[in-house]
């Protein structure tokens, strides 16, 4: 951080946040120094509290529910909705673009922010506005234009022009280039150079640390909710090395249960190849491509990558066609190919798909444990499609014992468990269902430490038993801790496999970074 | 259970006790004169089958069928053609009639599940379409009256083995056997239990339940005996409810009713084809919907344009009375039989003091509102 320097050329400070949710701290004391007509990166891996900071800033989490202060212009600023912070020319761009296809360009420009009166809109002024700022960002289309007509490059594109209507002194975008290919990431960064030389700030959040050194003036890295450095281009060392020691480097401590040395390790039980699948609405965009890969037997393979990476729909295209469209490649399972067309028929086959998104896609929260725990496997506690409902609370109470899930009673609904019990409920549904390969997606995510260590010794467990688990992890220790091979995925294709044993948080962090996009 | 959770637990029942308990005082018992209470059942018996299909529907996410009343009065209108003009049989009538009902599902199912129309929209449309052809049909005239063979299946009552004295022991016996039956089935069901080494949920409270139940059945079953007997058309509704109740609460299909309104997609990634579940579900709204559509044209001895008017809000009204989530997933049969007693006795209590029809419905709105609200502001304090 620059000391000594007159904090008037300082934009932005904030000063020791500290946001606690429920159960976790998410930013620890954190101080973050943005000086005027810089471009401003802030780096770090999933989880590190990137996000809830730029919420604090943007007033998503209102003044009272951090601690610390934020100084703005020179002033404490108590931003209790977004508004506020927009008042004052904070603008941010999130990474899911906040457009409406349907509408113009012109219309999503001024959402919120209509010109004219409230019961008379002035569609000239409006287009006549747009247009003047499609021509900054260097858009020609017309603001007419329906947002679903043009491609995701020019969508960000009207995101920033959106951003200019509102006046905004302080830009920050995060992720901006996630879902743009190498020449409209270029592209956009330069337009970025572009609004520095007009005395714009901006702060990127990213993962790609070339764009991060093609542009940023100054690097902060976060880790576990705290401020790890602040690096400046030209003062500091800023090499990619540098950078990424800076986003892993953590303690490994004795965070994960040992496996008995002699285990085994058999034949290849599910092995992938060729696969690619296609965005199931942007049909032209490969989410996943040409991928390979295989488990074994008694075998826990990690499969790394940052979010985005098409980790998850790898896996839910390979579970019964999920996820995508124009799926091709090549399912062997125990040797033999197989077709999954459907869950029940990847059921029916012995592979079991644990969702990271335990509300969304895994779990009925308005219903007990127990209807919970047998849902994907009903004909086992049925006889001629009757339910013994005697026999599913006594399958829903082994699982409880077994995996030490906390709740009062097996009819408690599951919306009111904790995540860490939650996702036991979760894996136990899926053990339930008695599956030979069970792909784990991101099952820690959200829960705490103790509750952590309890999920991995339940997949020691399953492989012990002869089971393969395919775990697909954002947390690097956990990935290397767990796993006894390791698949690096990004943008979609493999980018490398390594043996967990030879695999350092540094090998496979630049492995993601510094591989090739296509 | 704690007070709390049980009051919010039977919060209908108490309710429906109240009012009823409110009639009987302002009509000065009239309302629980023998042949009013036979008269509640034959009068709402339409309600309790379309509800039980109903709940179905809204079950798999608060998704409501509005053809109903339609499709109800275009059955009439081909079952009465059938059996008054063209003089078929009667029997044959009756499968032709099912069969249309099946059709008209098969239709609406195949639009919702599989085009994936919005129910609103595909049995909208039905509604009106139904309602247009029934008229098609019986060129706007009324068909009158209908075979007494056809009249005696749902109209009749239960003959009296002993029809010397004014009170009908059949009836009364019948009630007396259903009690041991229930009571003995619930201790049954202990024992195995117990031999499996399953948990038994505590023995006074069942013992409570029972003598409840019991209590109930039998204060009935003696208000029918005063009266003709147990009308046909109530074993038609308890067997129709009964396989229901069975289906929702015993049955896998039962159970991905509401796992697909409590969460589809995590239902669709547990292997369960939930486009099959939505077509059961509109598929047997239709089919109940024939049936209804006999026990209304025998109720009314006649099959006419407008029979079926506003059945559907009927049954949607004690769906959400009877404490069915208006987003799907959860609601029982027992509860929503509660919202159509509720209904029912509210009707004919208010037509007993002779409250103006068009107030009946203000009140009935509001009893319905009262509802909802207390469904969402309960569910919010659980939270």
């Amino acid at each position: 951080m620059k000391e000594g320097k007159p904090v008037a050329n300082n934009l932005l400070e904030m000063r020791h946040i500290t946001k606690t949710f429920p159960g976790v701290k998410a930013l620890d004391d954190v101080n973050f120094v943005v000086e005027e007509g810089e471009i401003h990166a802030l780096v770090g891996e999933n989880g590190a509290g990137k996000s809830t900071l730029m919420n604090v800033l943007s007033g998503v989490y209102p003044y009272g529910t951090y601690e610390g202060d934020i100084v703005y212009d020179g002033e404490v600023q108590q931003f209790s909705t977004i508004k506020d912070s927009e008042h004052k020319g904070i603008v941010i761009i999130h990474q899911e673009l906040a457009l409406i296809p349907e509408m113009t360009i012109g219309e999503n420009m001024f959402l919120g922010n209509e010109r004219g009166q409230a019961f008379n809109i002035n569609w000239d002024e409006t287009h006549a506005l747009a247009r003047t700022y499609l021509d900054r960002v260097g858009l020609s289309e017309s603001s007419r234009t329906l947002i679903k007509d043009i491609g995701t490059g020019k969508q960000q594109l009207v995101e920033i022009a959106k951003a200019l209507a509102k006046h905004a002194r302080l830009l920050i975008l995060d992720e901006p280039t996630s879902s743009l290919n190498e020449d409209d990431s270029k592209a956009l960064l330069d337009l970025l150079l572009e609004f520095k030389k007009q005395g714009m700030t901006s702060i990127i959040i990213s993962h790609k640390i070339n764009e991060i050194s093609y542009c940023a003036d100054t690097i902060t890295i976060l880790r576990d909710g705290a401020t790890i450095e602040s690096l400046r281009k030209g003062v500091d060392d800023i090499s990619d090395d540098r950078i990424i020691q800076g986003m892993v480097g953590r303690e490994l401590t004795d965070r994960f249960p040992k496996r008995p040395a002699d285990r085994k390790i058999g034949d290849i039980a599910l092995e992938v190849k060729n696969w690619t699948c296609h965005h199931p609405i942007y049909e032209e965009k490969k989410v996943v491509d040409n991928v390979s890969f295989n488990v074994r037997r008694g075998e826990v393979v990690g499969v790394a990558g940052l979010m985005g990476a098409g980790r998850t729909e790898l896996m839910m295209s390979i579970f019964g066609k999920s996820y995508g469209t124009h799926i091709t490649g090549e399912l062997y399972m125990n040797g033999e190919k197989v077709e999954l067309n459907s869950p029940r028929e990847a059921i029916e086959h012995k592979l079991a798909y644990v969702t990271e998104d335990r509300k969304g896609n895994g779990l009925i929260l308005s219903n007990p444990i127990s209807t919970n725990t047998t849902l994907a496997n009903l004909k086992e506690v049925s006889n001629r499609g009757v339910i013994d409902a005697d026999k599913e609370i006594h399958v829903a109470k082994e699982y409880v014992e077994k995996l030490k899930t906390k709740c009062p009673s097996v009819h408690q609904n599951v919306g009111n468990l904790s995540g860490g019990n939650q996702q036991k409920v979760l894996l136990a549904k899926w053990m339930f269902a008695n599956p030979d390969v069970l792909i784990l997606d991101e099952p820690t995510r959200g829960i705490d430490v103790g509750a952590k260590y309890e999920i991995y010794c339940i997949i020691n467990d399953l492989v012990a038993e002869g089971k393969s688990v395919i775990m697909v992890s954002s947390e690097l220790p956990e990935v290397l801790g767990m796993s006894d091979r390791i698949y690096i995925m990004n943008e979609g294709h493999i980018a490398g496999e390594v043996d967990a044993a030879e695999a350092t948080q540094e090998s496979i962090m630049s492995s993601i970074l510094l591989s090739k996009s296509k | 259970m704690n007070v709390k959770t049980a009051l919010r637990k039977y919060v209908m029942v108490i309710a429906t006790v109240a009012v009823i308990i409110f009639f009987t005082i302002a009509t000065k018992g009239a309302l629980l004169y023998p042949q009013n209470v036979s008269n509640v059942i034959a009068q709402n018996a339409y309600v309790f089958v379309l509800a039980a299909g109903m709940l179905l529907c809204i079950l798999t996410g608060g998704n409501i069928d509005l053809s109903v009343g339609s499709v109800v009065c275009l059955v009439g209108a081909v079952g009465g053609t059938l059996m008054c003009n063209k003089n078929l049989p009667i029997g044959l009538c009756i499968l032709i009639m099912i069969a249309v009902g099946l059709l008209i599902g098969v239709w609406q199912g195949y639009l919702v599940a599989y085009l994936r129309v919005p129910p609103f929209i595909a049995t909208l449309a039905g509604m009106l379409m139904w309602r247009g052809l029934s008229n098609v049909i019986l060129q706007g005239l009324t068909i009158s009256p209908m075979p007494d063979g056809f009249l005696n299946m749902f109209n009749s009552y239960v003959p009296d083995f002993n029809p010397a004295t004014q009170f009908n022991e059949t009836s009364f016996i019948v009630g007396l056997v259903l009690c041991v039956a229930i009571v003995g089935y619930k201790f049954k069901a202990r024992v195995t239990r117990s031999r499996k080494g399953y948990e038994n949920p505590s023995l006074t409270s069942e013992i409570i339940t029972d003598v409840i139940l019991v209590a109930v059945i039998m204060f009935f079953m003696t208000k029918l005996s005063n009266y003709k007997g147990i009308p046909v058309i109530l074993i038609w509704v308890v067997v129709i409810v009964s396989i229901y109740a069975y289906i929702t609460s015993k049955t896998t299909i039962g159970r991905h009713l509401y796992a697909v309104g409590g969460n589809q997609k995590a239902t669709r990634l547990s292997g369960i084809n939930t486009k099959r579940v939505f077509f059961f579900a509109y598929c047997n709204m239709a089919f109940l919907s024939a049936v209804t559509a006999m026990i209304v044209m025998a109720r009314l001895n006649s099959a006419n344009p407008t029979a079926g008017t506003n059945y559907e809000m009927d049954a949607i009204g004690s769906c959400f009375i009877g404490g069915a989530s208006a987003y799907g997933g959860s609601g029982t049969i027992g509860g929503v039989m509660i919202g159509a007693i509720l209904m029912g006795v509210l009707n004919l209590g208010m037509s007993i003091m002779g409250v103006d029809a068009n107030l009946q419905k203000v009140v009935k709105g509001a009893v319905l509102l009262a509802a909802v609200i207390f469904d969402v502001v309960s569910k919010k304090q659980q939270d």
